[in-house]
C-alpha cells in the first residue's frame, strides 16, 4: 500500500444503511475496516432526515385519524392538543438513539469511524478532512462509495426563503403552517404531506403527471387517492408550478393547471419532486470511477465500478433509491471483495409509501407485465371480503397478485391497505423463490389477519376464493 | 402523449449496434420518417428513421455508445392525437448488388422482414421508475429459482435457463443445479476441434510509462473476434510461389491504354479472382468449409470471392458473387464499386457475407510475402503482394522479370500440403500465361 497516515483493507465512504452495513459485514469477515462519514450521527439520510423520524410522524399522524375515525364507532376524543416541541423531541430521541445504537455496533466490530469528510486523490488513496480543517491521507486496497443522495432542489425554486423547505426541512417541524404546498406527488411528498394534514396544517398536493405515485399501478392507487383527497385540501394534477416568490405575509405560488387557481399564498412550500446522487466533490475525477448521464456511479451487477479498487453502492449508484436495496448492495459489494459469487440479482425491491393507507408493491406491476407483453394473470382480492378489514372498518384496500399464466408463478404482488408494508415481504420471499399460485394458496395464514387476502388472491388462480365470489364470464 | 422510440432491428442477426451520430436534439421537432440516427452495426452503417412525428423530450443515447436492438433512442411528444402510426421503422440501406440476382431476393426478403411495426407508448407514465424488475435485461421473467439456488448457479457458472427445474411451475431446486452440473460434467467431451483461448490480463503499463487507450470501433471489435476465432481454430500453413505476370501485366497496360482513363479498371485483383476460380474449379477442396460437428467437408458449389479493402475505418471484406459466371470485365467493374462502397461505408451486411475464397492483395503498399489469416468458415485466403522486376533466367537468357509474390495459407485439416501446392502453382501458371487464363477459364 502506498505511504499514507492512515491505512486501511476497506475503506467505505458514507455511514448510511448502504455505508454502515457494509462496514459491518466487512469487518464480521475479519477485513480491518475505516468508516468514513462527515455526518455526526451515523445511519445516513435514511436514519437522521428520512425513512426513520418520517415514520415516526406518520405513526402519530395515523393515531391522529384514527382518533377521528373513531368517532363512527361511538367513541368520541376532544380535540387533540398538540404539543409540537414534545412532538419534535420524542421524534429526535427515536433518531438519537438508534445512531448511537449503530455508533455502539460500529464499536464492538471494530470499525474505524473517522469523522471527516472523504475524498479520493487516487485509486488508493482517500483525502480526509476534518471538522477542524485538519487532513490526512487514506491509504486503502479497496473502497466502497455510499455516498446516497440529497433532495433534488431547482433553481427556480431556490428563492433563499426558508420558508420553502426539502424534505430534510419539513422533518425540523419548526412548526405547523396554516398552509402548506407540497411540490411533487410522489412518495416523499405524500408521507410529509400527510403528516402535516394529521398535525393541521392545509395541504395541497401540486403534480405534474396525470396520477399520483407514477410506478404503481393505478387500481391500488386509486383507494389511496380516495382517502387522500379527504385529508388533504387539494391535489392538483397536472399542474406545473411556474415560479415561487417570497413575500412576508407568506410564498406565493404561480400554478398552472385545469384545476388550479393562477396563484395562491402558502405558509410553507415543500419541494419533493425527487432526489439527486451525491457524486460529485468526493474526488471521482481522480479515479476510474464513471458517471452515467443522470450522475449516478456506473455500476455493474457486482457493484464494480469502471475502477477495480472501487465499488459503489446505495442512491449514489442508480435507481431505485430505497435504504433497503442499498443494504442489500452493501452485502454484495462486500461479498464480491471476498471473492464470494455474489450478484445483485433481486427480483422483487418492496416499493413501500408509508401513507395511510400504506401501498405496497413488488416485482412485476400490472402495467409492467402488459407492457412487456408477457401472459399473466391478475388476480385482485378486495378488502371488503376480509373479515379482519371489516372489524377495523378498512375495507378500501386491495390485495393483487400477479401470475404468470404457463407456470403459475408469483411475478408481482401489489396491497394498497393499513400494513401494506409490511405484507409486502411475503410477495417478495414469493417472487424471489419463484413460488406458484399453489405454494400461497395451500400455506395456512392465520385467521383473521389481513395476510388471508394473499393466500385468498392466490386461490383464486384455480377456482374461487372462498370468500369473494366472482361471477363466470 | 410521449412515445418511446426504440432501436429497430437494423439488419438480420445483429443484437446491437454503435451510435454514430446523433441527428436530432432535445427541442427539435421532427416529421414523421425522419432521419434521426446513424448507426454502426457489425461492418455497415444504417440511417435509422424514425415513423413518428412530433418534438423530441428526451435523446436516451449519444454518439459512441453501443446500443442493443430494443433500447429506447427518443422519447418523442407526438402531436396530440394525430399520432402519425406512418409504416414502421425502417433502417435505410443500400440496394443490394445490381447485378447478382441470386443475392438480390434474400436481401429483399429480409428487409420486409425487419420492418417491425410501430410500437405503441405504454399507457402508464413514461417517467415511472419501477422498482424492481429493471435488473432483468430482458423481457422474459428471471429463471425460477430461489437467492441461494442463483448464488449456486453463478459459484458454478451456471445459467440457469439452460437448467431443468423439478419444481411446481418448474422451479429450479439447489438439487436442480447439481444434477445440471453432473449430467454436463458426465457428457462426452464436446467434439470441438480447438476452443478459442481467452488471453491472460494485460500487467499494469503505467509501471513502464505512460499509455493511451482508444476503444476498438464496430469494425474493429468484429475483425479481432473474427481472426481470433479463425486464427485459434484454423490450423494455418502459408505456402508462397513467384508468379511471373510479365505478360499479363503488358496485356493489361494495353488494354488500359486502349480504353482510356474512363474505362473499366482492370486491376490485378480482378484477374487474380478470375485465375482464382479456374484453380478453385480445378481443386473442390479450397473452395469448402469443413463441418466441425459432422466432419464433413462441405462442397460449395458456387464461387463467391471476398476481396479485402482497407478503408479508414479498418479492414472490410465485400464479396464478388458468382464470379465464375462473370467476365473479367464486369468482376473489375464490381471489385471498383464494392472497393468504394467499402470506404464511403456503405456496404450493406448482406455484400459481405457468403465468400467461399479470400483475395487479399497488398501489392500497393509493398512488402514481399505475408501470411494471411483463412478467414473462418473458408478453407484458404490468397495473399499478393507487390509485383517486383527481378532478373531471371529464361532459356539460358538473362531477362528481366515482373514477378508477383504469392501466399496462399489453407487451413490444413482440409488441405494437404501436397495439394496447396498444386493450387499455388496452377495458379501461378494462369498468371503468367494470358493463354492459359483465357482458354481455362
Amino acid at each position: 500500500m502506498v505511504n499514507a497516515d492512515l491505512q486501511a483493507e476497506i475503506v467505505v465512504l458514507g455511514a448510511g444503511p448502504g455505508g454502515y452495513p457494509a462496514a459491518f459485514e466487512a469487518a464480521d469477515h475479519g477485513k480491518q475496516v475505516v468508516l468514513v462519514s462527515d455526518d455526526v450521527a451515523l445511519g445516513g439520510v435514511c436514519l437522521n432526515r428520512g425513512c426513520i423520524p418520517s415514520k415516526a410522524l406518520l405513526h402519530v399522524a395515523k393515531l391522529l385519524h384514527e382518533a377521528k375515525e373513531a368517532a363512527h364507532w361511538g367513541i368520541h376524543f376532544g380535540a387533540p392538543e398538540i404539543n409540537l416541541d414534545q412532538l419534535r423531541d420524542y421524534k429526535n430521541k427515536v433518531v438519537t438513539g438508534l445512531t448511537g445504537g449503530i455508533r455502539g455496533l460500529g464499536k464492538a466490530r471494530k470499525v474505524q469511524l473517522e469523522e471527516a469528510r472523504g475524498s479520493f486523490l487516487s485509486s488508493q488513496l482517500m483525502e480526509l478532512t476534518y471538522k477542524d480543517g485538519s487532513k490526512k491521507t487514506l491509504a486503502f486496497e479497496q473502497a466502497i462509495v455510499a455516498t446516497g443522495s440529497q433532495p433534488a432542489m431547482p433553481k427556480m425554486f431556490q428563492i433563499g426563503d426558508d420558508r420553502v423547505m426539502d424534505s430534510t426541512g419539513a422533518l425540523e417541524l419548526k412548526d405547523v403552517p396554516g398552509k402548506l404546498l407540497v411540490i411533487g406527488g410522489g412518495y416523499i411528498g405524500l408521507e410529509m404531506g400527510s403528516v402535516y394534514a394529521a398535525l393541521g396544517s392545509e395541504v395541497t398536493v401540486v403534480e405534474m403527471l396525470d396520477g399520483l405515485l407514477p410506478g404503481a399501478d393505478r387500481d391500488l392507487v386509486r383507494p389511496l387517492q380516495k382517502q387522500l383527497e379527504q385529508q388533504l385540501h387539494a391535489i392538483l394534477l397536472k399542474t406545473k408550478v411556474l415560479g415561487l416568490e417570497a413575500r412576508p405575509e407568506g410564498i406565493l405560488a404561480r400554478l398552472e393547471g385545469e384545476n388550479a387557481p393562477a396563484e395562491a399564498l402558502f405558509d410553507r412550500v415543500l419541494i419533493s419532486i425527487g432526489r439527486r446522487p451525491n457524486a460529485a466533490n468526493i474526488g471521482l475525477e481522480n479515479t476510474k470511477v464513471q458517471l452515467d448521464d443522470k450522475g449516478f456511479i456506473k455500476v455493474n451487477r457486482k457493484m464494480q465500478t469502471d475502477d477495480p479498487a472501487i465499488y459503489a453502492i446505495g442512491d449514489v449508484a442508480g435507481e431505485p433509491m430505497l435504504a433497503h436495496k442499498a443494504t442489500r448492495e452493501a452485502k454484495v459489494a462486500v461479498d464480491v471483495i471476498l471473492g464470494l459469487p455474489a450478484e445483485f440479482d433481486a427480483q422483487a425491491i418492496p416499493a413501500v409509501v408509508f401513507t395511510d393507507p400504506e401501498l405496497a408493491w413488488c416485482g412485476l406491476t400490472e402495467a409492467q407485465a402488459k407492457d412487456r407483453g408477457l401472459d399473466v394473470s391478475v388476480i385482485r382480492f378486495p378488502w371488503a371480503a376480509s373479515g379482519r378489514a371489516q372489524a377495523i372498518d378498512r375495507t378500501e384496500g386491495l390485495t393483487k397478485l400477479i401470475f404468470e399464466n404457463k407456470t403459475e408463478r408469483i411475478l408481482g404482488m401489489g396491497i394498497v391497505g393499513p400494513g401494506a408494508g409490511e405484507m409486502i415481504a411475503e410477495g417478495v420471499l414469493a417472487v424471489e423463490t419463484a413460488a406458484v399460485a399453489r405454494d400461497l394458496a395451500e400455506s395456512i395464514h392465520a385467521h383473521p389477519t389481513l395476510s388471508e387476502t394473499i393466500m385468498e388472491s392466490a386461490e383464486g388462480m384455480f377456482a374461487q376464493a372462498t370468500h369473494y365470489f366472482r361471477p363466470k364470464k | 402523449m410521449a412515445i418511446e422510440f426504440k432501436l429497430p432491428e437494423v439488419s438480420e442477426g445483429v443484437v446491437s449496434a454503435d451510435i454514430a451520430e446523433v441527428h436530432v436534439q432535445e427541442g427539435d421537432i421532427i416529421t414523421a420518417n425522419q432521419v434521426v440516427a446513424e448507426v454502426e452495426t457489425e461492418k455497415a452503417l444504417a440511417e435509422i428513421e424514425c415513423p413518428h412525428a412530433g418534438k423530441v423530450l428526451k435523446v436516451h443515447v449519444k454518439a459512441g455508445e453501443s446500443v442493443k436492438i430494443g433500447a429506447p433512442l427518443l422519447t418523442i411528444e407526438t402531436n396530440s392525437d394525430a399520432v402519425a402510426s406512418a409504416p414502421a421503422p425502417k433502417p435505410k440501406q443500400d440496394a443490394p448488388v445490381q447485378d447478382s440476382p441470386a443475392a438480390q431476393a434474400p436481401a429483399a426478403a429480409e428487409a420486409k422482414a425487419t420492418a417491425t411495426p410501430a410500437t405503441p407508448a405504454p399507457k402508464a407514465p413514461v417517467a415511472t421508475a419501477p422498482p424492481a424488475a429493471e435488473t432483468s435485461a430482458t423481457d422474459r421473467p428471471p429463471a425460477p429459482a430461489g437467492p441461494a439456488t442463483r448464488r449456486l448457479a453463478r459459484d458454478l457458472g451456471v445459467d440457469l435457463y439452460q437448467v431443468h427445474g423439478s419444481g411446481p411451475g418448474g422451479r429450479i431446486s439447489q438439487e436442480d443445479v447439481q444434477q445440471y452440473v453432473k449430467a454436463r460434467l458426465s457428457a462426452p467431451a464436446a467434439a470441438g476441434i480447438a476452443g478459442p483461448v481467452s488471453a491472460p490480463p494485460l500487467p499494469d503499463f503505467s509501471e513502464f510509462g505512460p499509455t493511451r487507450r482508444e476503444a476498438l470501433n464496430k469494425i474493429g471489435k468484429t475483425a479481432a473476434q473474427h481472426l481470433g476465432t479463425s486464427w485459434s481454430v484454423i490450423p494455418h500453413v502459408t505456402q508462397h510461389d513467384l508468379a511471373d505476370i510479365t505478360d499479363i501485366e503488358l496485356a493489361r497496360k494495353m488494354f488500359l491504354q486502349k480504353t482510356g482513363k474512363n474505362g473499366p479498371k482492370v486491376t490485378m485483383t480482378a484477374i487474380a479472382i478470375k485465375a482464382a476460380v479456374t484453380a478453385l474449379k480445378a481443386f473442390p477442396r479450397f473452395n469448402s468449409s469443413l463441418d466441425p460437428e459432422t466432419m464433413e467437408i462441405v462442397y460449395k458449389q458456387y464461387y463467391h470471392i471476398g476481396v479485402a479493402v482497407d478503408t479508414e475505418n479498418g479492414l472490410v471484406v465485400p464479396v464478388v458473387r458468382d464470379v465464375d459466371k462473370k467476365t473479367l470485365l464486369q468482376i473489375a467493374a464490381e471489385v471498383t464499386e464494392l472497393a468504394a462502397k467499402a470506404r464511403d461505408r456503405k456496404l450493406g451486411m448482406n455484400e459481405m457475407k457468403g465468400a467461399t475464397f479470400t483475395i487479399t492483395n497488398l501489392g500497393g503498399i509493398g512488402g514481399t510475402y505475408f501470411t494471411p489469416i483463412v478467414s473462418y468458415p473458408e478453407v484458404a485466403i490468397l495473399g499478393m503482394s507487390r509485383g517486383q522486376s527481378q532478373l531471371r533466367l529464361r532459356e539460358g537468357e538473362l531477362e528481366e522479370r515482373l514477378m508477383l509474390p504469392l501466399s496462399l495459407s489453407y487451413d490444413h485439416r482440409v488441405v494437404n500440403g501436397a495439394d496447396a501446392a498444386r493450387f499455388i502453382v496452377k495458379l501461378s501458371a494462369l498468371l503468367s500465361d494470358p493463354f492459359t487464363l483465357l482458354s481455362e477459364s
